[in-house]
């Protein structure tokens, strides 16, 4: 009992303290503040300047501020760099993340509304100028994130003067990513650095050369003036090391958007596979339903905006079901509606499916207007991984997991479920299906519900690369029936085979042909290629083949 | 109405009664308002920057008329749809002209439809005002250009970049179009006649609505790790330029690094976007929604009421219609008639006050005044004016920097001449 | 037969037709006095040049479709081939007249630094070379093409999507400023034709009796075509193309040739077409284009050659009207049309009123009668 109570009290004890603590320090901080008020230092003298208005004014205010060594520093420079450095009657104001309002010359706070108060605007040259500060003030900041970005604005912005405190840091330095960045950045400083030692500054270019990447080699080809012959040397070779290295990523980088291009394709053609590939629709209206999908998703994020601000990282999670569901029905409608009574005539389910394409384009025009609909990027799809020289970007490694993983479910779904069954059963032969009590007319309304409803949750991902305007089926149609065709239709597999060749191939063709001349290139292949096989890579064999 | 009736009737009937009863009809009608032809995409891929301009036009002959309408008649807006089919677009202005008897024409969007309707505003003597930046090396008697000509816009711009960013090495990126095109003709001159080298600038074209820019965005990040600050100039056309932002934030080029400036991105394309990640890019034009004058904060007062939605962004294309119109009403006023002649000899020299504070004029060149502002894209989708010119700037319908057209100049008022070589002294060679 | 008899009435009327709007055109443009009640406005005789010329595409179009069973996706690309070519001999005949006053080269050029012409404008400037383009490249285009599709035997719909392929490959290509052929502003500002300037009233009239002689003719071969031996063959590798085979018939050989004619039809209509709209650009080369000739001829009913003229006709006209009244309903409207035409009426108007007519005359003599149209087998 006892000691279950003392362990209850234990971290109890310890907030109490904790809060004490802040407040002693809170109130030491402010009578230093004071203090310092008195005194007018640089700080203080500095402050000022932002409200002027004046850019000049506030890159001098932003230099004078990170080396005065007032501990509210970092927070005027982060506070200015998010918009929240605020200056109002010849004051400026600091608005915490709370709302909370601070005067940045005392660091008391402020209770008075923010009537009148104007944030101090910024531009690009100040950005840079507050990137290089905060690298400056963070290098020894106790989290190592903030240490690791302060260790790269330091290599871009290469301040001699903040030498002592990187060594400093790099002496202290636990994590091995942090203090390679760091050594990096002291690397890019000695390389440029007129008083250094020559040992130093051989040392800098190894190090530089193990990096190995576009910043190096820039900082290894521009030598200053002053290098010795070794210095030179040293660096030739590593340039010649670097660019070897480079240009063996940038294959593997042009491999990689291959591949993530193809799985844009195949999200695009992979629903038409089913309806044209096994149905025999030529279904027009497909980037249509691609087109809902995305519509769906901008609806959802919308309402999440509106009432669910949280929830928005699951957005499209959220939306994928909603999109099949969507793009589904539609499909369903327009098989139940129109394309039943046109089945054994697909040149003509082509004329009425561009007339439904029409009609769904203008639709959507009139209801969400023409412009093109903002659909946000959820936080986790943002940014970019860094294998080796390349970056890989999250949101093309969601979509071509997301690609491969419809692929895959729906290979399951036709192979192993009574749906994919029945639909299999009718692609091969209709009318024996129909005498094994197989209702054909269902199934071809599942199947196509099924298709356009692929097509809906290949919009959801494509809304995330592409515009959400009433046009955006219209860019994928052609390449999703090359695809397909190409691919060999009837066969899942020739389209996932024919989206990667054709994706691959693009991207491959295009540092060499640019990307007009590549994708003609391409088209002129695809139609020679037919000739030589007129049924597709992967093409039916028997007699389905003259059905 | 001519053709309406002939559709009723069948194939016979092509001829004769039909187009009878619609010729007299309109007849009829011609005395009773002043007709102003608005020629506006409302369908197809250029609708989604042209179907604002409809909606302004709407909205300024609506408030003229509440004014008291013009000469003593009221005004009437005929809106035509030519579906961002070029050839439907002459088509159109032909109906506007012959058969609906407009006074003047305000629409086109892009080069290849104002040269598409240019033999009929000449051919029919009517007036067409251009709303759109473009890449000059025109000067029609019958046609304004409200739009920013290149040293309107692209050049300030490519100023400030190397002036303010200190920017050595460029990008110049463009859809594979005749603006681009010229205007990377005219900036590359213009950079190496400013002592920028030739490996120092690289030239992109992509296709309309390119949307797989991962290559391009990658071998721009190469360009500009060269050690050289590199800057982004982008003549990239509205639907291409989501996807390309969308790769540039993926790929990680930020502003502070690679900055991107546009001429085609303005409020109303950045309203498809998340702009968080742009923050920081910028854009050059002679106008900006965010920018603070009671001539601003009252047209976007006005636009929101008339397109009852709170969120409707304004841009500077509209503005230019908004100044065109402007500049027309004066016109008609001095000349007391709509009459096309007199109008266009009425209109060089007109002033007008446009919505950044300043007085535009109609030069004799059929081009306007226009102040020149560099915006920062702000995280809320709208413009942060870093910079912009002392004065307004005079567009000039022949660029100084292209070797064909350094010494022609286009004067509609003395001359009489819309491309006069100063050289040979001959119009028109 | 009385299949035979509706086709030879129908020759009659559409050939009356065709010239009593040839006569009537330009009199009622020309002779009766501006204001009067028969008075044909100046802006109209561009515009059903225009239809005219969309017309003729139409017809070849049908004469592969409703006839051999070919459907053609692409067939805009052939339209606007024939286009350039003659857009081609009217921005040489500019000359010295446009505004940067070179003599040799178009404007566009000038502007791009271009520095010389490109070696496929050489002999433009001459009248019957670029006549002869006019036939020669959208008919070796389509050789090619055929060449290569027929002998694999690519059917149905393969060939559909590769002809759509071919002119959106076309159109790319055509958007590229380095082409030399203007970009996406295409060919523009045209002066004069053969001496007569391209904006004049006069010239619009000849150009338009020329565009209805030039369908009338078409019409005429058309129907010589499918009138003759060659053309059954045609109709039987329509229905039934295998069995064809089987018989002996080199029915690759009779797919090309038709292929090729009726894509020297579709160039000459783009050649006429240009100097009527003004311009000539890539966009002329859009598949969603070649779709919606398609449409007109199902609108008319295929494989009637009259009804292609008619559909074109009444859809374009359609489409004018919309546009103005209610520009944001015409694609709507289109769209429904395209739905209800292959659901309603499968074999078009022509189709309707052809069944309609026979279904009549059999009640005057019964017997079988040869449908004239079958769903192409595919």
């Amino acid at each position: 009992m006892g000691a279950a109570l003392a362990a209850l009290a234990a971290p109890l004890f310890k907030v109490l303290l904790m809060y004490c603590l802040h407040h002693i320090l809170r109130a030491l901080l402010l009578l230093l503040g004071m203090a310092s008020a008195a005194l007018a230092g640089p700080y203080e003298e500095a402050l000022p300047k932002f409200a002027n208005d004046s850019y000049a004014d506030t890159d001098a205010a932003i230099g004078a501020v990170a080396s005065s060594g007032n501990p509210l520093a970092v927070d005027v420079v982060e506070a200015l760099r998010d918009g929240r450095l605020l200056i109002g009657s010849g004051q400026v104001f600091i608005r915490r993340s709370s709302g909370e309002l601070i005067n940045a010359a005392t660091g008391q706070a402020w209770g008075s509304p923010a009537g009148e108060l104007k944030p101090v605007r910024i531009n690009n040259r100040l950005r840079r100028a507050i990137e290089a500060a905060l690298g400056n003030l963070t290098l020894l900041s106790p989290d190592a994130g903030r240490r690791l970005e302060a260790a790269r604005a330091v290599f871009r912005s290469r301040d001699e003067a903040v030498l002592p405190t990187l060594e400093k840091a790099i002496a202290q330095e636990s994590q091995a990513h942090v203090r390679n960045a760091l050594e990096n950045a002291r690397a890019a400083i000695l390389l440029s650095q007129l008083d250094a030692l020559p040992m130093q500054r051989l040392g800098a270019i190894e190090t530089l050369e193990a990096r190995g990447d576009q910043d190096a080699l820039a900082l290894l080809s521009n030598l200053p003036p002053d290098a010795t012959p070794e210095m030179k040397a040293g660096a030739g070779k590593a340039v010649a090391g670097i660019h070897t290295r480079l240009a063996l990523w940038e294959a593997v980088q042009n491999v990689w958007y291959g591949i993530s291009l193809g799985s844009v394709l195949l999200l695009a053609a992979i629903g038409l596979a089913i309806t044209f590939g096994t149905m025999g629709v030529i279904n027009m209206a497909h980037g249509e339903m691609v087109m809902l999908g995305a519509y769906t998703t901008f609806v959802v994020q919308e309402i999440i905006r509106a009432y669910a601000p949280g929830l928005f990282g699951a957005s499209l999670f959220i939306a994928l079901p909603l999109a099949f569901l969507v793009a589904g029905a539609v499909g369903v409608l327009i098989e139940r509606t129109v394309i039943r009574f046109l089945y054994g005539r697909p040149l003509e389910t082509l004329l009425a499916t561009w007339g439904i394409s029409l009609i769904l384009q203008q639709g959507v025009r009139t209801i969400f207007g023409p412009t093109n609909r903002e659909v946000g990027t959820p936080a986790w799809m943002s940014g970019a991984l860094e294998v080796g020289a390349m970056s890989l970007t999250y949101n093309r490694i969601a979509i071509v997991v997301f690609a491969f993983s419809v692929f895959a479910v729906l290979l399951l779904v036709l192979r192993y479920t009574s749906l994919g069954l029945y639909v299999r059963a009718v692609t091969q032969n209709r009318r024996m299906a129909g005498s094994m009590g197989i209702r054909t007319n269902r199934i071809d309304a599942l199947a196509f519900g099924l298709g356009s409803g692929v097509a809906g949750i290949a919009g959801v991902a494509l809304s995330q690369i592409d515009n959400v305007s009433p046009n955006l089926g219209q860019g994928y149609i052609i390449d999703s029936f090359m695809v397909v065709v190409f691919g060999g239709v009837g066969n899942l597999w020739g389209t996932l085979v024919g989206a990667m060749t054709l994706g691959i191939a693009n991207k491959l063709l295009e540092p060499y042909a640019g990307a007009v001349l590549g994708k003609i290139v391409l088209l002129i292949a695809i139609i020679l290629f037919i000739q030589r096989r007129p049924r597709g890579l992967f093409a039916l064999k028997g007699r389905a083949v003259e059905a | 109405m001519s053709i309406f009736t002939m559709t009723r009737r069948n194939l016979v009937a092509l001829t004769a009664a039909a187009l009878v009863s619609g010729a007299t009809l309109q007849a009829a009608r011609a005395e009773e308002t002043i007709k102003v032809g608005v020629l506006h995409s409302l369908s197809g891929t250029m609708a989604i920057s042209e179907t604002t301009l409809k909606d302004v036009m709407l909205m300024l002959v609506e408030e003229q008329n509440k004014k008291g309408g013009l000469l003593g008649r009221k005004l009437e807006a005929v809106v035509v749809d030519p579906a961002s089919n070029w050839p439907l677009f002459a088509e159109k202005a032909r109906e506007l002209i012959s058969q609906h008897k407009v006074s003047a024409v305000f629409g086109a969007w892009t080069s290849v439809s104002r040269k598409s309707v240019l033999p009929v505003f000449k051919e029919l003597n009517s007036i067409l005002f251009y709303p759109v930046q473009y890449e000059g090396e025109e000067s029609e008697r019958n046609v304004f250009y409200t739009g920013a000509a290149p040293n309107q816009q692209a050049i300030p711009a490519v100023d400030y970049l190397a002036k303010e960013e200190k920017v050595e090495r460029w990008v110049l990126a463009g859809t594979d179009y005749v603006y681009p095109r010229t205007t990377n003709k005219i900036l590359e001159a213009y950079l190496k006649s400013k002592g920028v080298k030739a490996e120092d600038i690289m030239i992109s074209y992509t296709p309309f609505g390119h949307s797989d820019w991962q290559t391009i965005v990658a071998d721009i990040k190469k360009f500009g790790s060269s050690g050289k600050k590199t800057a982004v100039v982008s003549t990239i056309n509205g639907d291409a330029n989501v996807p390309f932002y969308k790769e540039l934030a993926n790929q990680g080029v930020k502003a502070t690094d690679i900055p991107v400036v546009a001429f085609s991105v303005g409020e109303e394309e950045l309203a498809g976007i998340d702009t968080k990640p742009l923050v920081g890019h910028l854009a050059a034009w002679n106008y900006f929604q965010s920018v603070e004058t009671p001539e601003n904060k009252a047209f976007i007062e006005k636009w929101k009421t008339f397109t009852k939605n709170a969120k409707r962004v304004s841009n500077d294309p509209m503005e230019a219609h908004v100044i065109g119109f402007n500049m027309w009403v004066k016109a008609v006023e001095k000349a007391g008639t709509t009459d096309p002649d007199k109008v266009i000899d009425a209109i060089v020299g007109i002033q007008v006050p446009n919505l950044t504070g300043g007085v535009s004029e109609m030069l004799p060149n059929h081009h306007i005044t226009k102040p020149v502002l560099i915006g920062e894209i702000k995280e809320d989708g709208q413009f942060d004016t870093v910079w912009q010119t002392d004065g307004l700037v005079s567009g000039d319908a022949w660029s100084k920097h292209l070797d064909g057209s350094k010494d022609l100049i286009a004067d509609w008022q003395t001359l009489k001449c819309g491309n006069y070589n100063t050289v040979t002294k001959k119009c028109g060679s | 037969m009385r299949t035979q008899s509706f086709f030879d009435r129908q020759t009659t009327l559409v050939l009356s037709l065709l010239a009593a709007v040839a006569i009537l055109v330009p009199s009622m443009n020309g002779l009766a006095a501006p204001g009067s009640a028969l008075h044909l406005s100046d802006h109209l005789v561009p515009l059903l040049g225009k239809y005219v010329c969309f017309a003729l595409l139409a017809l070849s179009v049908d004469l592969i479709w409703g006839f051999c069973g070919i459907l053609s996706l692409g067939h805009g690309a052939f339209f606007a081939l024939g286009g350039y070519a003659m857009g081609m001999h009217l921005m040489r005949q500019i000359g010295p007249r446009g505004v940067y006053g070179d003599p040799i080269l178009p404007d566009f050029m000038v502007f791009l630094n271009w520095k010389e012409l490109p070696w496929f404008w050489h002999g433009f400037d001459s009248f019957p070379f670029a006549v002869l383009m006019v036939l020669l490249v959208p008919g070796a285009l389509a050789f090619v093409f055929g060449w290569f599709a027929f002998r694999s035997r690519v059917t149905g719909v393969y060939l559909s999507i590769i002809t759509q392929a071919m002119t959106f490959a076309l159109m790319l290509a055509f958007f590229r400023n380095d082409m030399g052929l203007g970009g996406n502003n295409g060919l523009t500002d045209f002066k004069e034709i053969l001496g007569f300037t391209v904006q004049a009233g006069s010239t619009r009239i000849v150009l338009f009796v020329l565009s209805v002689l030039a369908l009338a003719g078409g019409y005429l071969l058309c129907r010589w075509v499918v009138g003759s031996t060659f053309g059954k063959v045609l109709v039987a590798v329509r229905d039934a193309e295998s069995r064809t085979r089987f018989l002996g018939y080199r029915v690759e050989h009779y797919k090309l040739v038709v292929f090729t004619l009726s894509a020297m039809l579709a160039g000459i209509a783009g050649a006429l077409y240009v100097p009527q709209v003004g311009i000539i650009n890539p966009s002329e080369f859009a598949p969603a284009g070649s779709i919606e000739v398609v449409i007109w001829v199902a609108v008319g009913g295929r494989g009637t050659l009259a009804g292609p003229i008619l559909g074109a006709l009444l859809v374009n006209a359609g489409k004018t009207w919309f546009t103005a009244a209610l520009p944001e309903f015409w694609l709507f409207a289109l769209g429904g049309l395209f739905v209800f035409v292959t659901i309603f009426m499968p074999r078009g108007i022509l189709g309707a009123v052809g069944d309609l007519w026979e279904r009549s005359s059999q009640r005057f003599r019964s017997g079988r009668q040869p449908q004239p149209v079958t769903h192409a087998a595919e």
